[in-house]
């Protein structure tokens, strides 16, 4: 689009040939609306970030969802509503959308938080109808979804803030302990009087064994249940030595001793705790990004009752033999028999196929498709668990529980990590009371000394501090990792497998100019096509933006639009004889006393699709193509991309086997896809991506969801994982060099408290600052 | 030795009073909503004028 101008409403270019600031009708009234209200100074303040949808009103904001059952009254007669918002650009929509609410008499609180996207509403019950008060928000062009927030992310976030607690105590431990830790270090050389290090001790005890026990409780409770499973993983070294640590210094405090370690066991928890929230926080964004994404999404059913009024329905409280209603251009919410109408069906999502599908009563349509063209009744024939959605979520559960359950590398090298530290601090006390010459108090301080030492802090970070830079990473370039191990599951891969509809295409048609059809065809055939939502018909209107609207068009669903004599629509409805059928989707435009003019479509593919395949090959991966779609169609997608191994046609068990087999080769495979024809091949790959257009079963199933129209995140994201396992690798290495240094000492029963601080302490920042290094350019 | 026993105790009770802080403003949100928290002071109005019912448009079915 050559066009400068921008619409002033939602910044996003305006169609040339149309006059005036504006890019549509819903733009210019929302822009009224905000100046009416006196809130225009929103559009001198907001920076649009391109990333987000335009603000454009949605042409039927009235058919939102049914708030009612989100909304909660309280004893004063406050209706509070929880919503998520969508739209969101800067800081000056938060402002926009809460000047705009509480400029509504009856709204007494209207917060959103900016971080989560979410809005707290309230306002007196009686006075508004919900829709009444969020009805200007709406036109503005965001769109709200309301949210039942004690289900969504609760648990997440009351764990988060328990680590934070927790985080808090010890580091108030810590830093007191550590003053007076610093005091006694500086007393051995100062020789201060057995006293006043006994008065430090005691001191020290009182601070650290309350905070320990508050602090060690996430620790303790998950080696406690690995311990109950009979495996052992990083928390039990962790849980053993501080609980050691501790008792031991206790005793030596009662004892009148020289050494005590509560120093290092605070620490050594502060830095825990350190890496255990980061991680955390990492995950719980990009989780709460996703479940943001699938809840966006969900729909209601309108449900036609027997005396003819109509219910808004969750697709799970419908019946079947109900009769449900759809609009043109909306999604179906069950599987059903079309009772009455004629339309055309876009069945992408569901088979891959690109080309929609006309249907007339009696023909069976699916839930995950969508309307296009008319309204359409429908008779619901199956609910629940029979329908062709619950077939392949089904599906999609045997797959999974196939995938072989990916141990962590953290928890790998923890399981002989564990035993190897416990067996060195026996040996050391054995060592001591049998070989040595001193008694068994002495010989257990040593083992315990060797327990503390290798407690695994620099070990225990090494993972989580490369997994938070890398998510924060991948986060900023709208890649979201949903699972903690699908980094490392990324970094093996050696095969991957793309779907191509929505995948490696954009999932759109888009109009070829092969000079068959001239400029003066196209104005002709657009002003037919504007009346139209059939994909191919928004397909040639984008093209051709200027035409205007001809009088008197009538749509035949599933056939084509007819005004007066004018025709646009399939082979048959212009009357072309069929020839020989020509591959890929098209329109004919038919005028009385001239030749039939065809335009053909192509789904276009992702802009760097083709570059994003090649990097790929180049790293020496082997690369297939899994299709739905028709043989011709998917043999173009190949060819243009250079893939070699195609197959079409795939239906959802096609694409499982072809996994299995590709497993049983001993391939690790990557897939990528978004459909709900996909879902079970995500589910069953190695490790699986999803574009954040597809369909929620499938963002649910795969590992990683990335936004935006490239193709470039799944290179971004291999490539990320590759240089995470490197550090990774290195961080562990350094760690275990570490021990390697200092275990020895520790056996001979050389190590001080101010060591063992020391080492811990430069450890666990040389392993840190070794994680920065991902954050910085772009090396590797 | 003296001023030992007063010092220790006056760093106990400062560092107790910051983490008591830091948790009474954990407890009470503060760290809800970080990013929301920095911009909103550039953009916050002088009070709105007094909301009165008929400057609140009705929604309309098509935007």
């Amino acid at each position: 689009m050559t066009a400068a101008r921008t619409c002033r409403h939602c910044d996003s270019p305006i169609p040339a040939g149309t006059a005036g600031e504006f890019c549509c009708a819903g733009c210019e009234g929302a822009f009224h609306l905000v100046e009416g209200l006196g809130l225009e100074a929103y559009y001198r303040r907001r920076c649009v970030d391109p990333a987000v949808r335009p603000l454009k009103p949605e042409e039927e904001s009235g058919s939102v969802h049914d708030f009612s059952a989100h909304l909660s009254v309280d004893a004063e007669g406050i209706a509070t509503l929880h919503l998520m918002v969508e739209g969101i650009h800067c800081a000056a929509c938060v402002w926009l959308i809460e000047a705009l609410l509480s400029r509504h008499p009856a709204v007494t609180w209207a917060r959103v938080n900016m971080t989560t996207r979410r809005l707290t509403l309230r306002w007196r019950a009686a006075e508004a109808e919900a829709q009444e008060v969020l009805g200007p928000v709406f036109l503005i062009g965001y769109r709200l979804v309301p949210y039942d927030p004690a289900k969504l992310g609760r648990d997440t976030e009351r764990h988060e803030k328990d680590l934070l607690k927790a985080m808090a105590v010890a580091g108030f431990a810590a830093g007191n302990v550590m003053l007076l830790s610093v005091s006694v270090w500086a007393g051995h050389f100062t020789h201060m009087g057995p006293a006043t290090r006994d008065l430090m001790h005691w001191i020290s005890a009182l601070i650290v064994l309350p905070a320990v026990l508050y602090c060690i409780r996430p620790f303790a409770r998950s080696a406690w249940a690995a311990l109950r499973n009979g495996r052992t993983n990083m928390d039990v070294p962790i849980t053993l030595g501080v609980v050691l640590a501790s008792a031991m210094s206790l005793a030596e405090t009662i004892r009148g001793g020289e050494w005590a370690y509560f120093d290092s066991a605070i620490t050594l928890l502060f830095f825990l705790l350190i890496g255990r929230y980061l991680d955390s926080r990492a995950r719980g964004r990009a989780r709460s990004a996703a479940e943001h994404l699938v809840a966006l999404d969900a729909v209601a059913v309108t449900v036609v009752e027997a005396d003819g009024t109509q219910r808004l329905l969750p697709p799970n409280r419908v019946a079947a033999g109900q009769t449900v209603l759809v609009a043109a251009g909306e999604r179906i919410g069950v599987d059903g028999a079309v009772a009455e109408g004629r339309s055309d069906v876009d069945t992408q999502l569901i088979t891959g196929e690109s080309v929609p599908a006309a249907v007339a009563p009696g023909a069976l349509v699916f839930a995950g498709t969508v309307n296009l063209s008319a309204p359409l009744r429908l008779t619901v024939t199956a609910v629940g668990e029979r329908t062709l959605l619950a077939d392949i979520v089904r599906m999609m559960e045997v797959a999974e529980q196939g995938r072989a359950r990916y141990v962590a590398l953290a928890d790998r090298v923890a399981r002989w990590y564990a035993p190897v530290v416990h067996t060195a601090a026996l040996a050391t006390f054995l060592g001591w009371v049998f070989l040595g010459t001193i008694g068994w108090q002495p010989a257990l301080l040593n083992a315990v000394a060797v327990l503390i030492i290798t407690c695994p802090c620099a070990l225990a970070l090494a993972v989580p501090v490369v997994q938070v830079i890398a998510s924060g990473r991948l986060l900023r370039l709208g890649i979201l990792l949903k699972s903690a191990t699908a980094l490392e599951r990324f970094a093996e891969v050696d095969t991957v497998v793309f779907d191509k509809t929505g995948t490696l295409t954009l999932g759109r048609p888009e109009l070829i100019r092969d000079g068959g059809w001239s400029d003066d065809d196209l104005v002709a055939a657009a002003a037919l096509a504007a009346a139209s939502r059939h994909p191919l018909a928004r397909a040639l209107v984008a093209a051709a933006p200027a035409a205007a609207i001809a009088a008197d068009v009538r749509e035949e669903p599933g056939r084509g639009m007819a005004a007066g004599a004018v025709r646009l629509g399939s082979r048959a409805w212009i009357g072309v004889a069929d020839e020989a059928a020509s591959a890929g989707p098209e329109l004919w435009l038919g005028r009385p006393g001239r030749a039939p003019v065809r335009f053909a479509f192509a789904d276009e593919l992702r802009p760097d699709a083709a570059k994003v395949v090649a990097n790929l090959r180049h790293r020496g991966l082997q690369i297939e193509l899994l299709s739905g779609d028709r043989e011709p169609t998917v043999r173009m997608v190949a060819d243009r991309l250079g893939i070699a191994a195609w197959r079409a046609g795939c239906s959802p068990a096609d694409k499982v086997a072809r996994l299995e087999e590709l497993k049983a080769g001993g391939r690790r495979v990557l897939m990528v896809g978004d459909g709900l024809n996909d879902a079970p091949a995500l589910a069953a790959a190695e490790v699986s991506m999803s574009p954040s257009s597809a369909v929620d079963v499938s963002r649910t199933a795969a590992d990683v969801v990335f936004q935006g129209g490239r193709l470039e995140p799944v290179a971004e994201t291999l490539r990320v994982a590759v240089v995470s396992r490197r550090l990774v690798r290195q961080n562990f290495a350094l760690a275990l060099g570490y021990n390697l240094f200092t275990v020895p000492l520790a056996v001979a029963g050389l190590v001080t408290p101010l060591i063992a601080a020391i080492a811990m302490s430069t450890s666990s920042l040389v392993v840190i600052a070794n994680a920065l290094r991902l954050s910085g350019g772009r090396n590797g | 030795m003296t001023n030992l026993l007063m010092l220790i105790p006056v760093a106990l009770v400062l560092g107790l009073i910051g983490l008591a802080a830091f948790l009474w403003a954990l407890k009470s949100g503060q760290f809800e909503d970080l990013d929301g928290a920095a911009h909103r002071i550039l953009f916050e109005d002088d009070d709105p004028p007094p909301p009165s019912p008929s400057n609140t448009p009705a929604p309309k079915g098509q935007g």
